[in-house]
């Protein structure tokens, strides 16, 4: 189905130890509990986990929006520094998000055009003439079937939820990052909408090979869209591998159950076991 | 055939906009529920199954109006009734309704036995403290929630139970029908699996006589309900069993949103996801003709300007399109 | 930005305020035009004068008269001379005499004056002593005068003869219109204990005290602003430091700490804009705490992060990301500010602790001025209720506008 290959893949971003600490003394909560992980490039991983398993700390680790309270990530073979400002600046050319909340991922006073232009300004093209501009942004619009000619001068509020996260994906299509973090970008649009996202998703991995690491609490739509999935519970990853293998042939207890409490349809889906 | 609990006869409702503009948000919907049978609603956001939930209880507040039609319950005409007298002798022992965030309707500083007296208060004065208690006590170990919660106070409860609880308080009265509005939708997928248990278990224990159900996550729908309709743009699309619906749906919009069901399930990955491209129409100025035609890849120039007639089949099937049954069928074989 | 101004506008609430307060302010830019100098300049050499027009007797004796025939003038002008003394003493001797005056009321001069005539002649044999005899027969001699058709003639003295000659004879009935007398003052609220015009003086002081506000708030805002954006976004010990430093002010009465640094200031320094300043630097912790709780709530918001991603500096995520989710609630405390600083002012100057005194009027000053020299007491109240009044609107008027702007930001409250 794609083009990933996990043996002969490189590594792109990996982890040893990897832990978070919040708080002190006896107010102490880990987050994250020394969680190895290995991220190849062109891989389509997704970590599924349910809320307060610690997924959106580790994804904010990885982005390097938060410290990383022990252990060691590695970018592209290389230890990852992150300690001054330009350095984190280098890093993000290299890793982008999408956020859960389209609403809240769009500052309300900029236009969509300042958006996309702000994208090729990072990536460098901020001297091109404006036609070339608005050339490279009808064509990131188009990628995600979105009209720019029909966008441009609008304001967010006046998309819908499934409009502005697809935009979001223009948005990287742009910036064409080594590493895409997607923290629940479906969790509140339809499910219409979802499944034109989770598409694009694809599409955009396969357009630029890029590694997407999909955050998400429903394990069917991991199943759906990824090569690898990381099972995340308590802040440790309790199961990982190939997608078939984890889904299908669950061993874990806590993925065994997840399967079970999520509703099947081909299946008859055992309601006994609440 | 059981008897019919829920019947509703060409409803419309609208909301008033700021600017005095009307939206009609159902637009002649009409549907039967017999005694022990559940309903499934499904559609994309802003296609008005929320109005149609909110309409069907019979208590309208601004911006919402009713328009026309009947909504009869157990025989009983409600629609057009005084809003005073819905909400005194309709809502909570004849028509029960949940809302999506109805955890946090609860009072923080109230423990949860208050709120069941207050339910069973408002219909019937004469029942005392301990009987209301002893009630509540053995509904809710029927429900399977432990007793203790009623000496409790809503925050000490986590989501999930909340949200059950909150059910359990809005069942008591063993209501006719039950109006599910995305009950399940903002918990994770174990305390989701619990309330759908107890909605099952309310049906089967006959604590509630019908029950409609409505979300946009189709497999739970699938799960919980006989038959299911989607709904399109304020009108009735299509209705059909569970098992049609998911399996073989007959509308090209149904179709669309059967094709976006992902579950870890063999063989899902195979299918490709149908998107439905486009938004929905805005009911400030309906379309012409079908109001699907915009966003249907089957549709023809007389798509746009005739209003299709719902088609009943001998199964009790319903659809509105202007293609047949044959027709549909041959095209989704040939792609 | 249009469609919130629109909305602004249609707020009753904001709309009213604004008016009152344009109002005040054209006020202050207009009268000055109208009636120029000195606010501060002693006209008036007695305290307190009442407010209405007043006019030069020495010029209106001089100016051309036009003689009207004015039925009750004379019982007018008897009425308003004769004294209540009088009237007392005229009833005293009714009683004396056995005349009935029952039923006739004491301000009743006419039917006084009638029973007077009729009865009153000194020869009477009534048993008093003589003191008193001359007393009522002095106050017969008043009546009679009050009452004769006299002219008055004005005298001056002739420098050269050195003897008094006649300049002028008033006639009774000779009115000179107000507008031919060289020499007028029109004092619409009067003049305080120093002679001077109120109305002028409060037109000044309060544009000094709008100043102030406006100083004062704007250093409040300005402190509380970026206090509460640093506090809010960096977080961590920088937080920590500045939200002791806020609570700190913030347990400390300010009002105190007003009056302690005020009265540290020596009367020289403390000019309007010192007070203001001080004003401004006791007063912005309540905009620092409730900036940084906004603050902390748009922090984590994920357009903030993926500004960050963006690659965006500090400054530049506080200015455009954050700053403008605030604005609207900046400009209502700004507003607040104004209005608090204003009457902080007051407080102060109304305890002595305002600006140096006698150089710039403000609304406190002016009413430190009225309650040392007992306006309260003496019963003028035009050298203190006006200004009570201004700043009462200035604070309404404010505040109106603020509930107005709220109604438009905070969606909770729009109807």
């Amino acid at each position: 189905m794609s083009k990933f290959d996990p043996n002969t893949a490189k590594p792109c971003l990996t982890g040893r130890g990897v832990t978070k600490v919040f708080g002190m003394g006896d107010k102490k909560t880990v987050a994250v509990d020394h969680v190895d992980f290995n991220f190849r490039e062109g891989e389509f991983v997704s970590i599924v986990g349910e809320s307060g398993s610690g997924k959106t700390t580790l994804s904010k680790m990885l982005l390097g929006l938060i410290n990383v309270t022990e252990g060691e990530i590695d970018f592209m073979g290389q230890p990852r520094d992150i300690s001054s400002g330009k350095k984190r600046k280098e890093y993000w050319k290299g890793i982008q998000a999408i956020f859960q909340d389209p609403f809240a991922s769009y500052n309300t006073f900029y236009k969509i055009d300042a958006v996309l232009l702000d994208c090729l300004k990072m990536t460098g093209k901020g001297h091109l003439p404006m036609e070339k501009k608005v050339e490279l942004m009808t064509e990131a619009c188009s990628f995600v079937n979105l009209r720019f000619a029909e966008l441009t001068n609008k304001y967010p509020f006046e998309l819908s939820g499934g409009q502005r996260q697809r935009l979001m994906i223009a948005r990287i299509f742009l910036l064409r990052p080594k590493i895409l973090l997607a923290d629940e970008p479906t969790s509140m649009i339809d499910a219409c909408s979802r499944s034109t996202i989770l598409d694009m998703l694809q599409k955009l991995r396969e357009e630029i090979n890029m590694t997407i690491i999909f955050i998400t609490h429903d394990i069917g739509l991991a199943y759906y869209v990824s090569d690898t999935v990381y099972i995340m519970e308590h802040g440790k990853f309790v199961e990982y591998g190939p997608a078939e293998e984890c889904i299908l042939h669950p061993k874990a207890a806590y993925t065994q159950r997840l399967i079970n409490d999520v509703p099947k349809i081909y299946e008859e889906w055992d309601l006994s076991t609440v | 055939m059981g008897k019919i609990m829920l019947e509703v006869k060409d409803l419309k409702t609208k909301y008033i906009t700021r600017f005095h503009e009307d939206v009609y948000s159902v637009d002649g919907v009409s549907l039967t529920i017999e005694e022990g049978k559940s309903l499934g609603i499904a559609g994309e956001s802003g296609c008005g199954k929320s109005t149609l939930a909110l309409s069907l209880m019979g208590y309208y507040f601004a911006p919402l109006h009713y328009v026309s039609g009947d909504i009869i319950v157990d025989g009983r005409n409600i629609s057009g009734m005084n809003p005073d007298d819905v909400r005194k002798n309709i809502l909570g022992n004849e028509i029960a309704y949940i809302p999506q965030a109805a955890m946090n309707a609860l009072n923080p500083t109230q423990k949860i036995i208050r709120f069941i007296e207050d339910v069973i208060h408002a219909h019937d004065k004469s029942m005392s403290k301990k009987d209301i208690y002893d009630m509540a006590k053995e509904r809710f170990a029927i429900l399977g929630l432990p007793e203790d919660v009623l000496q409790k106070h809503a925050v000490e409860l986590s989501g999930g139970m909340k949200q059950r609880t909150v059910i359990a308080i809005s069942t008591i009265l063993s209501p006719k029908v039950l109006i599910a509005d995305e009950p399940s939708s903002a918990l994770d997928v174990t305390s989701q699996k619990m309330v759908i248990k107890m909605m099952r278990d309310l049906m089967e224990k006959g604590y509630i006589k019908s029950m409609i159900f409505i979300t946009h996550e189709l497999p739970l729908l699938y799960n919980v309900t006989d038959d299911i309709m989607v709904m399109y743009a304020g009108r009735i699309v299509e209705k059909a069993s569970a098992k049609d619906m998911v399996f073989d749906p007959l509308h090209p919009y149904s179709k669309g949103l059967m094709g976006s069901i992902i579950v870890p399930e063999e063989g899902v990955r195979d299918h490709k996801l149908t998107a439905i491209p486009g938004t929905p129409p805005n009911l400030k100025h309906p379309p012409e003709g079908c109001r699907f035609a915009d966003r249907c890849k089957y549709a023809t120039p007389t798509c746009k300007a005739m209003d299709p007639q719902t088609i009943e089949l001998p199964n009790g099937r319903m659809y509105s399109c202007l293609m047949s049954e044959r027709k549909l069928r041959e095209v989704y074989a040939n792609e | 930005m249009k469609n919130t101004l629109r909305q602004i506008f249609h707020s009753p609430k904001f709309v009213g305020g604004f008016c009152i307060f344009v109002f005040i302010l054209a006020m202050m830019i207009i009268y000055p035009l109208i009636n120029p100098g000195d606010p501060l300049e002693r006209i008036g050499v007695e305290t307190f004068s009442k407010p209405g027009i007043y006019f030069s007797m020495y010029d209106a004796s001089t100016t051309k008269t036009s003689p009207f025939r004015l039925a009750d003038a004379d019982d007018k002008r008897v009425a308003s001379k004769l004294s209540m003394e009088d009237r007392v003493a005229m009833v005293e001797w009714f009683g004396l005499a056995e005349v009935d005056v029952e039923g006739v009321s004491m301000d009743d001069t006419e039917t006084l004056l009638k029973l007077w005539d009729e009865n009153y002649s000194a020869d009477k044999k009534i048993k008093m002593t003589q003191a008193k005899k001359k007393y009522f027969k002095r106050l017969n001699n008043s009546i009679q005068s009050l009452k004769a058709a006299d002219k008055m003639e004005v005298v001056s003295k002739n420098p050269e003869s050195g003897e008094n000659e006649t300049v002028t004879t008033i006639d009774k009935n000779a009115y000179v219109n107000v507008s031919d007398v060289t020499n007028t003052k029109i004092l619409p609220l009067g003049t305080d204990n120093f002679g001077r015009d109120v109305l002028k003086e409060l037109v000044s002081a309060t544009r000094t005290s709008i100043g102030i506000g406006l100083i004062a708030g704007i250093v409040a805002t300005l402190i509380g602003l970026t206090v509460g954006l640093l506090a809010g976004y960096v977080g961590g010990l920088v937080d920590d430091l500045l939200s002791l430093v806020t609570n700190l002010f913030t347990v400390i009465p300010s009002f105190i700490l007003l009056i302690l640094i005020s009265y540290s200031l020596s009367q020289d320094q403390r000019g309007p804009s010192t007070v203001a300043v001080v004003i401004g630097l006791t007063s912005w912790t309540w905009t620092a705490r409730s900036v940084r709780s906004q603050v902390i709530s748009l922090r984590n918001r994920d357009h903030v992060n993926l500004s960050k991603l963006s690659g965006h500096s500090l400054v530049r995520i506080i200015l455009t990301d954050i700053l403008p989710y605030i604005a609207s609630y900046v400009v209502m405390a700004f507003i607040l500010q104004v209005s608090s600083g204003i009457l902080a002012e007051s407080q102060l100057s109304l305890l002595g602790l305002g600006p140096k005194t006698t150089v710039t009027p403000t609304l406190g000053l002016m009413m430190n001025w009225a309650m040392l020299y007992s306006a309260h007491l003496n019963g003028s109240w035009w050298a203190y209720f006006p200004v009570i009044l201004t700043i009462t609107l200035i604070s309404f008027s404010l505040n109106l506008m603020n509930t107005g702007l709220d109604q438009v930001f905070n969606p909770e409250l729009r109807d």
